[in-house]
This record gives structure tokens, sequence and C-alpha cells, in this order.
């Protein structure tokens, strides 16, 4: 059977919104059997090329041919129609429903009477799917009840019930944590060996790396290369996306540990937290690591009062602290920013300066009254500081995109001027740019003398900027360890040990 | 498009109400009598009780129980002129005329703004604390107070035909209602945009869980939200009162909808973190020319009702037009 080179070629594509020009005569081929990663900076023209790829946007010159033939997809469904399957980094799933409603969502089977599905049909094959790839899932569990890393996988039975040939996968590990990613690469794997493409698109460059066969950067909508993984180091690819070299992704600090600034003893919360006792110091950054659904968003929810702790005490600054609400931490010079941008971090809708001082009216002296001068005048200093790109402090924080978002919210705590930050997964599916922003600001504040709790699930990064690693298993702390004396391993150790994956 | 632009669209819609009515019916639409005496003054209790539910609205809450609040409202104020007066029981439900003293007026106005704030504070109370959503509470709510006002004096007006100072009577040969209408919407668009309360108003609306983590007392911002509407409907229960020269138990039966409709006219966002007094008065004023032109024009207050709930669902349509071209 003669194996065509190309399973999927997308050949001098262009498309412009407006005077915009997203994507520049760009070319892309990838190799049936082998997962291809699509590397850029937020706003390089990924996503657009693969809107393009799966009927989402007509291009306005180029050719797609799929298994050699040419295709030319005017709405999704073609591109489905044909075996081009999307990933995306949110999920599209009926939450209410079973894990086989959902994978036969639309296309369900019938049965002999007439308008009656036939549910064991969907269940038996939905079932059969999972055994041949090895998928730990209930056919029968509803959405749910279903971690990150399982919903990925109802996606991926999705992608494969309707015989995809070519599957993209968007940030797919951007909700998942160390064990379920693993579990996810090791699928990834599989289903490369079974002669499908996958087309990966990572932040992650420690994932890149490791998975992928070929690997295409973009960068102002252009491929700026295109290359064998074995031809290419982290450097280069880092250095295509950005169009400089970073030298070190993670820059130096050397600061001088102070007096400890919050020491909590015994906390527990109905969230699932239990007894967890730890301190950070003045100018220390402590990184908290841990499986999704360890308890660490709980933990800071409980310091910061979003729920009340059920147990345990907390000292912050040498006395002993009540909090019943975000204002008391706030006040008492305690920052929280969230994982979840969208839903607790942002109002989109409002202007951009406004998200910046809502929780700081008290701090910049507008107790009742607003000065609109000066609230705009610090908005400006406090965004150029933070170098986010906007039109200004008027413009809807909506306008921006999502590592803009994120250095609002850092120029909205900034401003608190807090004593202790959490960030809780603060360069969540932001570019390598902001990222190392992001870590300069952390460096900075640790700089002079705050105390700073970093939560994520990227083990690199808590590496690279934490002087001690926390981790968390099922609500309790089951490690403490310095980062220089210790690996990656022993970390992910402690966090998965006696967890047994998906 | 920008927040002026946003604005543009129902100003538009307005000065072509207003060249559409001058044009048919120039001789009387307009004059002077007609615009400031007929609309502006008609306009000023909605004008009002519109402010209030602007704040209400950006929350992206409802309150549907500002009509037979009104009325409520209306009835224990002019109880309590009366009872200040020294009318006895037997002769408030007699109906019997009682003089009244400019305290007791003074009073009972205050009484009624007092009310209208107690139970807007209840109202939003009942949203905070038991988590229900604010239009089955005001819904609920509505019923209660057409209830107690038909009980209160047993489906009965209660006169009060020496109260007649929010009704003819005037400052500078401005009326009195006028003048009231507009420091309310003065003070209503500072609070909205130069006080933290403001600020707060949209942070909730845009989205609750952000402004609860950004410490906002979201509970306390949204009680105090429905008590400032309730008070506004105390007041303007006072101007229609007076106008009647008694509280009628069905005063502001379906205001809601006119007051409800005329924010929504003027851009706020009934999904909240949008909308301004300034839009509130374009759509007021809308929906105030609309029903005077209509009535010049000898045409019936059953197609005014059409009319304006064609023009609540084209103002929204279009808008959401041109938000979706935006995006």
């Amino acid at each position: 059977m003669p194996v065509p080179t190309y399973s999927l070629r997308m050949e001098h594509i262009s498309k412009s919104f407006g005077p915009v020009q997203a994507l520049k005569d760009v070319t892309f081929a990838a190799r049936p059997g082998t997962v291809h990663a699509l590397c850029g900076e937020n706003g390089a023209g990924k996503s657009t090329l693969m809107k393009v790829l799966s009927g989402v946007h007509m291009a306005d010159a180029g050719r797609i041919h799929l298994h050699e033939e040419p295709q030319a997809f005017t709405k999704p469904s073609e591109a489905i129609e044909a075996g081009i399957s999307m990933l995306y980094q949110e999920l599209d799933l009926a939450e209410h429903m079973k894990v086989y409603e959902n994978v036969f969502l639309g296309r369900e089977i019938m049965s002999a009477i007439p308008f009656r599905i036939d549910a064991p049909a969907m269940i038996r094959q939905t079932r059969e799917l999972c055994e041949q790839y090895g998928f730990r899932l209930d056919p029968e569990a509803p959405i749910s009840s279903l971690t990150p890393g399982e919903c990925q996988l109802v996606e991926l039975l999705k992608a494969l019930m309707r015989n995809a040939r070519v599957i993209v996968m968007d940030e797919p590990t951007s909700s998942l944590s160390e064990g379920e990613a693993r579990t996810l690469f090791g699928i990834v794997r599989e289903l490369r060996e079974r002669g499908l493409t996958i087309i990966y698109i990572s932040h992650r460059m420690e994932e890149v790396m490791d998975l992928a066969d070929d690997i295409s950067v973009l960068r102002d909508g252009e491929v700026v290369c295109s290359d064998r993984r074995e031809n290419m180091n982290v450097d280069d690819v880092v250095r295509h996306m950005v169009g400089r070299e970073l030298k070190d992704y993670y820059p130096a600090r050397d600061v001088e540990v102070g007096d400890v600034c919050l020491e909590v003893n015994g906390l527990s919360s109905e969230e699932g937290v239990e007894e967890v006792s730890f301190e950070v110091r003045k100018g220390e950054v402590v990184g908290m690591a841990g499986l999704v659904g360890a308890g660490r968003s709980e933990l800071a929810r409980a310091l910061f009062g979003v729920v009340r702790p059920s147990a345990g005490s907390i000292r912050f600054g040498g006395r002993e602290l009540n909090i019943k609400h975000p204002s008391d931490a706030i006040r008492q010079g305690m920052a929280l920013l969230t994982e979840d941008r969208k839903r607790t971090g942002l109002c989109a809708g409002l202007p951009c300066g406004w998200n910046i001082t809502l929780p700081n009216y008290e701090r910049i002296g507008m107790k009742t009254l607003l000065k609109l001068a000066k609230e705009r005048e610090l908005c400006e200093q406090l965004g150029s500081k933070v170098k986010v790109k906007w039109e200004g402090p008027d413009a809807p924080a909506n306008s921006l995109s999502g590592g803009n978002q994120q250095k609002l919210l850092v120029a909205r705590w900034l401003m608190a001027d807090a004593e202790f930050i959490i960030f809780d997964e603060p360069t969540r599916g932001i570019d390598v740019g902001a990222k190392k922003e992001v870590y300069t600001i952390i460096n900075e504040l640790a700089f002079q003398g705050k105390a700073q709790l970093i939560i994520s699930s990227e083990l690199p990064e808590l590496f690279g900027i934490c002087d001690r690693i926390l981790v968390m298993r099922r609500g309790r702390i089951v490690g403490n360890f310095v980062t220089a004396e210790t690996s990656p391993e022993k970390v992910m150790h402690a966090a998965a040990v006696e967890d047994n994956g998906l | 498009m920008n927040k002026f632009a946003k604005q543009l669209l129902p100003f538009c819609s307005l000065i072509f109400i207003f060249l559409l009515f001058a044009v048919l019916e120039p001789d009387s639409f307009l004059t002077k009598e007609n615009l400031l005496r007929n609309v502006l003054n008609r306009s000023s209790v909605n004008m009002i009780m519109a402010a209030g539910m602007t704040f209400v609205i950006i929350t992206a809450g409802i309150d549907l129980s500002v009509g037979t609040m009104m009325g409520m409202c209306g009835m224990v104020g002019a109880w309590a002129m009366l009872s200040f007066s020294g009318a006895t029981w037997e002769q408030i439900s007699t109906a019997s005329n009682v003089d009244l003293s400019g305290g007791a007026i003074f009073g009972g106005i205050l009484v009624s703004i007092f009310v209208g704030a107690l139970v807007g504070a209840l109202n939003g109370t009942l949203i905070t604390r038991l988590k229900l959503a604010p239009f089955i509470v005001t819904l609920g709510a509505m019923s209660i107070f057409k209830g107690i006002s038909l009980l209160m004096n047993d489906g009965k007006p209660m006169p009060v035909s020496s109260f007649s100072v929010l009704d003819t009577g005037e400052i500078l040969n401005i009326p009195v209602s006028v003048i009231l209408m507009v420091v309310v919407l003065l003070a209503a668009g500072f609070v909205l945009k130069y006080t933290r309360f403001g600020r707060y108003t949209y942070a909730i609306g845009s989205s609750v869980e952000t402004a609860f983590h950004a410490g906002v007392n979201v509970n306390r911002v949204l009680v105090c939200v429905y008590s400032l509407t309730g008070a506004l409907v105390g007041l303007a229960a006072m101007i229609t009162t007076s106008r009647a020269s008694s509280a009628q138990p069905t005063a502001g039966l379906a205001l809601e909808l006119d007051i409800i409709a005329a924010v929504i006219i003027g851009g706020c966002s009934p999904s909240g973190g949008r909308g301004s007094i300034v839009g509130t008065i374009i759509g007021t004023l809308l929906i105030g020319f609309l029903r005077n032109g209509l009535t010049l024009c000898g045409i019936s207050t059953n197609w005014q009702l059409v009319a304006v709930g064609l023009i609540i669902i084209l103002a929204v349509a279009a808008d959401q037009l041109a938000t979706r071209r935006e995006a």
C-alpha cells in the first residue's frame, strides 16, 4: 500500500481580517503517524491556521490537501466529515450528559423502533473504543463527575468515533496535572503508532520537545522554521518564536529571605483542605505543586477568605488573623491572583482601568469619591510597569489578549501593594514573552521583601522561580523541598505516589 | 464601537421620534405647554423610578415590584399624612376630607420614601441571603405589595386633597416635580460615575465572582441598590399621589414594564455591567414622546402599548446586532 508522504498539506495559505494580515503565505505539511508541534507566541497565527484547517475560517488564498486530495471546507462539519478533528483548549462537552451520549452527540445510533436511540449499542461501541486505546473511562459516567483529564479523553473518543485522521490538540495539558498529562502523552503516542497525524499546539516547551517528531514555528503569521525534532533544541524553538535570544528563560534572583510573614497552622476547610501547616518568609517565593484536585486552589481560597476555614489558624505579620471575606484579606495586605481569569479575575466588559483599581479604592485614597484623573494616571503608570499592550485604561478588558489580561491582573495586585501574594497558575495559556515578564515581576516583588506563594502545574516553572516547593496531595501538604536540593522526579513522586493516574 | 456610539442609536431614535411628531402635529406637539407640562412633567415619575432601575439592571438584576410598590408607598404615605394631621381611622376609612398641615405632608413624604427603602432592602436581602433570583423575589413582592395596597383601605383610595405641592407647586416657575427629577438624575449619574459604590455596581453586574474575589461586599452593595430603588419609588409615589389628590391602591400597576423598557432602550444590558443615566433619560423621554405624540395623533392607548413593545424589541435587537458586529 503506498503511504503518501504527507497526510496533510496546506500550501500558500493567506488570511486577513480587515487590515490585519493574520497569515502570510503559510505552507505547512504533516506526515502520517507523527506528532507535529505547532509553536508560536499568542497572536502568531496558530489558531487562525487551525481555524482555516477546520473550516471555521475560509482562507483568502491557498490550498489544503488531505491525503493528497484537494479540499475546500466551507464549514466545520465538512472538515469533520473529511477526518479532521479539533480539541480546543476549552472543552465543549454537555456537562449533564453521560460519556457515551457526548461521544455520539448529534450522530446517535437509532434502534429498530422509530425515534428511539439504541443506548446499549452506543455504550458497547464506546467501551470497545476505550479498550482499544486503553482509556480507563466508564461510558455511563456523567461528564460532571470526570476530571479535566478524563474530559480530554472523551473529546478524543468523539474524534476517534468520527474516524478522524488528523487531530489538532490546542494546549491539551493546560488544565491537566503532571500525572494526567503523562497519561495523555502515552495516548498521543499510541495514536501516532496507529498512523494518525497529531498537530500539537502548546506553550510548554518541555512537552513539545518530548513528544514531537516535527516542529513548525509561526511568528507574525509566517512559518519561520519547520524541521525534524532531532535537528532542534529548546533554545532554537524559543529563539524562532520570539525572534530574539532568550538568554535565560527564568531570570535569576538573589534575595536575602527575611522573617516569617505568613504562618499557617492546621488549616482545614470544607472544600477538602486537611490540617495544612506551612510558613512563608519575607522575600521568599514558595511553590505549590500537586495534581489537579490536590486542594491547592482550595487552600488559596481558605487563606483569602473566599471560604471560611473550618479549623486552624493563620498568623500574618505576627498577628492572628480572622478572615471572613476577601475584603478582610485585602485590607490585611494579602492578594490572590486567581486561576480562572475569566470567571473570578476580570470584569471582562469593563474598562482595563476599572479592573486594576477594583480592590484598591481604599488604598489609593478613594474610599467614597473617585478622582478619575488620578485613577487614570495611576493605571497608566502600572500598565507601563507590567508592559501591558493596550489602547489605554479606557479600553475594555476583553479587548486584550490572554497574556495582557494576566498582566492587567498583575497590575491590579501591584497597586494593592500586598505583603503576601498568592499566584494561582500565573502563566496558564500565556505566551513565552508574557511568561518571562510575569517571572520578572515575581522576582522584583521578592526583592521588595514580599512573601509569595506560586501554585503551578508546570514543574519546570516552579523549579525555575521558587526557593522552596511544597507538595499537596488529597488536601494535605506531603512534601516540603528546598528547590536547590531536590529534583522534579522527587517532587512528582511526592505528588503522585499512591495515585494511579487516570 | 465605543461608549459614545452605543448611546448614539437611542439618541438618534429620540430625535427621529421628536421630529416625526413635530412634523405630524406641529400645532399641538411643538408647544412649550405640551413639551414642558405633558411630556417632561409627566415623565418625572418614570424618570425618578428609572434612575433606580438603572442601578438594578446594571447589577444584572431586575425589580418587577416597583409598580405595585409605588401604589403601596402612596397608600402608606397618604395614611401617614392623614394620621399626622390627627385624622381618626374612622375619617380615613370613610374618605372624609381632612385638612393637612405642612408638617404632616412633609412627614408623609418621608414615610413613603422610608417604606420604599425598607421594602427595597427586604427584596435585596432575600435575593442575597437566600440566593434567590431577583426575578422570582420581586415577582412575589409585586403581588404582596398589590395585596397590601388593596387591604389598607378595603380597595378604596385615600383622599389627600390639600396635598398639591408636588403637583402644582413651582419654584422659579419650574414645577417642583421637575426639580426633584433633575436632582435625582444628577445625583444618580454622579453616584454611578464618580463613586466607589457606582463602580461596585458595574463590577457586580459584569462578574459577581470577580467582584467578590476583589473584596467587594456583594451582598451589602446589592441590598443598597434595591433599597435605593425603593426609596426613589417612594418619592415617585408621592408625586403621583399629589397629582391625583388621593392615594390610589392600584396606582403604578404595570408601570414596571415602562420603567424597565425605558432603561433597556437606553442601552442597559439585561446581562449586567453596562448602562448609564444618560441612556435612561433618553429611553424614558423616548417612551414619553411616543405616548404623547401618539395621543395627539388620536391613536388609542391600546395601540400605544403595541408601539412601546415594538420599540423595546427593536432597541435590543439593534444593540445586539451592533455588539455582534463589533465582536
